[in-house]
């Protein structure tokens, strides 16, 4: 039998190097005993370490990764069971990958357990302030974890608290901080932590923060398992806290609603000022009003109400369907792909965008959500019917010369015309209202379509543009004529 | 008046902060103290400790000011409440934060308010918080804030760069019940600031044409909370909430918080026994959404009340609801579909995938890997298992739901 005496601190490396040792000479894994600092020594001797054989010894990351976790177990076999899994990796390629296996099945339970206990140290070590005169403050803990984790969870507190000075007591032995590497060392009594007034802020903290309405202890105790408690101060309060709920939820109840203090009412009155719902006279009461708009239901799944932009003297107007993502998102109109598409096949026909007023004949987004996106649906008839109002009134206090409708939806909701779109396009028809109203693609069209379709019809978007270019020439000319 | 002392302004102040339910603090950027400064984040969330109300505590979640010119019906803290009024100085909060923090009490803190005066100066004295945590102390922890909706866009625009996460919070399911319990919140602004805040984390992540990379806003992102049960809102118009606030604002969470009893209450709101079941099982069915690929509508409609069976968890009832897509044979399934079995989690089913690679998995393999057999029986077959009628037979809820309780009298 082999006995491998492995060290308090820095064991995983020592069984790393002790474990390739052995393997490579070939030793079986009922050959070695591990033995950590305390145990006693074995009743008939031990062999001494044989010099390393030469056969290959391999290990993949994944597997260091969980021994190193393991190592940190409080099980006195761990070692061994380590060794055993490195001793049949080398033969048995694959299983350390195979959730279902046995072994592998224990060892991650062990690496989970000790996870959690680490995670556990993060979150449960409680620091108080120690007297100290230097430059950096110092504070000490007592912690008692479920494994020997002192070298595994430490790190995290240097990182986390890098200036000051600390020391970390556990049963494994002491952790201790300045600002260099830290130092372990062998554990020594429980050390005596001075008061600390902190700690009792916190207990007013953690008994004020508790809702003595909703009583989960089942879920407290599973995340703050009891035996972590007798070193968390503020669990001293539970009983109390959990003895006085019902008086203090019975006591709401009997004391029931109350008067409000006499300025409640003037503050009340002063926020609540009725908003002007008159009808609007001016785009900005207009642009207002909608902005509170529930005419439809669009508004419950919407973010905001996305009203008509650009300049309002410029004679022509441009309508779209609805907003869509990003217009609801950003509150302004053809600001997405379409939007932009719109943009440039403008620019290329000689429409300074600035100089006009992009508007839709629906002023919400409709949409349904489908996985992480919002899918576009197009506005119904009824819709389009409730945000006529709307439009109307942009159309009234606009008068604009020329009107593009780009789509179906925007057609219908100028000219109350549903017939199909393909023979009207690049014609002018009539609206509701009289003005005339010039029929092209929707840009969100041609975004769906590709190859030659969505070049012929991008060509017709622009060749309309243009002819609205012209159209709104002859009518500022007439305009300015008429006006003079 | 007398002075408060800080600890009877620390008692009023999270008394008043307790209804917020996130405690969160993971998912932010990796970043500790060793280059100067106090802290650490980053990594996956810690709670420090844990109330008899289940909840955790990760953060110090304190408002600054219980004053509030607003009268939400369900809040403590509306206008119209008679309860304890106290305001903490910025100083005090800092000084909290920090030395709780420096005894591992908390991951960071959370900060929120009553509204004083103005949305904006509210916010401006949050965001002055901030950045003395940040800046003058160069603290690395977590902050969380709340985002005062109506509040000027540049005060939002320096909010995300102290605070990891930020919050607004849509009070309740439906716009109406927001317009009726809480008459000085607007819905739509509510949203627009949720919007505002999703635009700033996209600019920050797009890199200027000299690829230099904006500052980071808000890393953590950003979440919201509803109470449950203070109005008629179904489960099913609750999820599809949710479904809309996740696509539209990219949240990382949506909170539920069942609505509980206040003291000091207002008439307008009954005093009832929170719904914490419905609460737990809306928490259940949101998990369900965002990663078992579940839609709103689907867990919605399992029940014809649009309400969610208190008696077993969604994703049983959904099962219940379609036996026809039932039993999955686990050696084939699709991994969209493994995810549909009751009783397989995400981590079991990517422990299946990697299993089936290696061999046949049997039913004594499943439970080794965390699957709970016996709710994932009647709709699984193994090479050594099969349900035969169990999957379509009556009984079958009966054998998941808990036997009916004797009502307790005094409840």
């Amino acid at each position: 039998m082999i006995r491998i005496d492995l060290p308090r601190f820095q064991r995983f490396q020592a069984w790393r190097d002790a474990a390739r040792q052995l393997a490579s000479a070939g030793i079986r894994p009922e050959d070695v005993t591990w033995a950590q600092p305390g145990d006693a020594p074995d009743l008939f001797g031990a062999d001494p370490l044989p010099p390393a054989g030469d056969r290959p010894v391999r290990a993949t990351r994944e597997f260091l990764d969980l021994a190193r976790q393991v190592v940190s177990h409080s099980d006195p076999e761990r070692f061994a069971l380590l060794y055993a899994a490195l001793i049949r990796a080398q033969i048995e390629r694959g299983f350390l990958d195979n959730p279902a296996d046995a072994m592998i099945d224990r060892l991650s339970r062990m690496a989970k357990s000790v996870r959690r206990d680490i995670h556990k140290m993060h979150a449960f070590v409680r620091f108080h302030e120690l007297p100290g005169g230097g430059a950096r403050r110092s504070f000490g803990a007592w912690f008692e974890p479920e494994h020997p984790i002192l070298e595994a969870g430490t790190p995290f507190f240097a990182k986390r608290f890098a200036d000051m000075n600390w020391l970390i007591a556990t049963p494994e032995g002491i952790a201790r901080f300045d600002g260099g590497p830290i130092a372990y060392d062998p554990p020594a009594p429980r050390p005596d932590l001075p008061q600390d007034a902190s700690h009792d802020l916190w207990a007013t903290y953690f008994a004020n923060i508790f809702n003595p309405a909703r009583i989960k202890i089942g879920a407290m105790r599973s995340e703050m398992p009891v035996k972590y408690w007798k070193n968390l101060p503020e669990t001293r309060l539970i009983p109390d806290m959990l003895a006085d709920a019902p008086r203090r939820v019975q006591a709401m109840a009997q004391a029931g609603a109350s008067t409000a203090p006499s300025r409640a009412a003037r503050v009340t009155a002063r926020l609540r000022q009725v908003p002007d719902d008159g009808p609007p006279v001016t785009l900005h009461q207009a642009r207002d009003q909608a902005a509170r708009c529930t005419r439809c239901d669009l508004c419950h799944a919407a973010t905001q109400t996305v009203f008509g932009r650009g300049d309002p003297a410029a004679g022509l107007m441009i309508v779209g369907e609805a907003p869509g993502d990003h217009e609801d998102l950003q509150g302004r109109p053809f600001v997405g792909p379409a939007g932009q598409l719109l943009h440039r096949a403008m620019a290329e026909a000689g429409i300074d965008a600035d100089r006009s007023w992009l508007t839709n004949a629906v002023k919400h987004f409709k949409f349904t959500p489908r996985g992480k996106r919002r899918l576009h649906q197009t506005p119904t008839a009824g819709e389009v019917r409730h945000c006529r109002w709307w439009l109307d009134l942009e159309r009234q206090m606009l008068r604009p010369g020329l009107t593009v409708a780009l789509g179906a939806t925007a057609a219908h909701a100028l000219t109350g015309n549903r017939d199909p779109l393909t023979p009207r396009r690049g014609r002018v028809e009539t609206a509701l209202d009289g003005g005339p109203v010039l029929i092209t693609w929707h840009p969100s069209l041609i975004l769906r379509q590709d190859g030659p379709t969505a070049e012929t019809a991008r060509a017709q978007l622009v060749a309309d543009l243009s002819q609205a270019a012209q159209l709104l020439g002859q009518w500022s000319q007439n305009h300015c004529t008429s006006d003079t | 008046m007398a002075m408060k002392s800080i600890q009877q302004k620390l008692a009023i102040l999270s008394d008043a902060a307790k209804y917020d339910a996130s405690c969160a603090s993971s998912g932010t950027t990796r970043r500790d103290s060793r280059s100067g400064g106090i802290g650490s984040a980053g990594g996956s969330g810690i709670c420090h400790a844990y109330t008899p109300d289940g909840r955790c505590i990760s953060l110090l979640k304190i408002l600054m000011t219980n004053f509030c010119i607003y009268d939400c019906a369900y809040c403590i803290n509306r206008v119209s409440s008679n309860v304890e009024r106290a305001r903490f100085s910025p100083d005090e909060v800092v000084k909290l934060t920090l030395e709780f923090y420096r005894r591992n009490m908390i991951e960071g803190l959370f900060l929120s308010s009553g509204i004083i005066r103005s949305p904006d100066q509210t916010m401006g004295d949050m965001v002055r918080i901030a950045r003395m945590l940040r800046v003058d102390h160069g603290f690395k922890g977590y902050i969380h804030l709340k985002t005062i909706p109506d509040s000027a866009p540049d005060l939002v625009a320096e909010a995300g760069l102290y605070a990891d996460r930020l919050s607004v919070n849509i009070e309740l399911p439906q716009d109406a019940s927001i317009r009726r319990l809480a008459p000085e919140k607007r819905p739509e602004t509510i949203r627009a600031a949720m919007a505002d805040v999703r635009l700033g984390r996209e600019a920050a992540k797009e890199r200027s044409f000299t690829g230099k990379r904006p500052p980071r806003f808000a890393p953590a992102g950003q979440s919201t909370q509803m109470i449950v049960g203070a109005d008629q809102t179904t489960d099913r118009q609750i999820l599809t909430t949710s479904a809309n606030l996740y696509t539209g604002y990219r949240l990382k969470r949506v909170y539920y918080s069942a609505f509980s009893p206040i003291p000091d209450a207002s008439a307008a709101l009954p005093l009832i026994k929170p719904p914490l079941m419905r609460e737990h099982r809306l928490y259940q069915a949101d998990w369900l959404m965002r990663f078992y690929g579940f839609e709103a509508d689907e867990i919605g409609a399992a029940h014809p009340s649009g309400n969610l069976d208190l008696a077993i968890d969604p994703k049983l009832a959904w099962a219940l609801a379609n036996r026809a897509a039932f039993p999955v044979d686990v050696a084939r399934a699709s991994r969209d579909m493994l995810l549909r079995v009751p009783g397989f989690g995400t981590k079991t089913v990517g422990r299946i995938l990697a299993a089936r690679r290696n061999g046949a998995v049997r039913y004594g393999d499943l439970l080794r890997m965390g699957a709970i057999m016996s709710k994932a029986r009647p709709f699984v077959t193994l090479p050594d298992w099969h349900p035969g009628a169990l999957t379509d037979s009556d009984g079958l809820r009966a054998r998941f739901a808990p036997p009916p309780e004797q009502l307790d009298l005094f409840s």
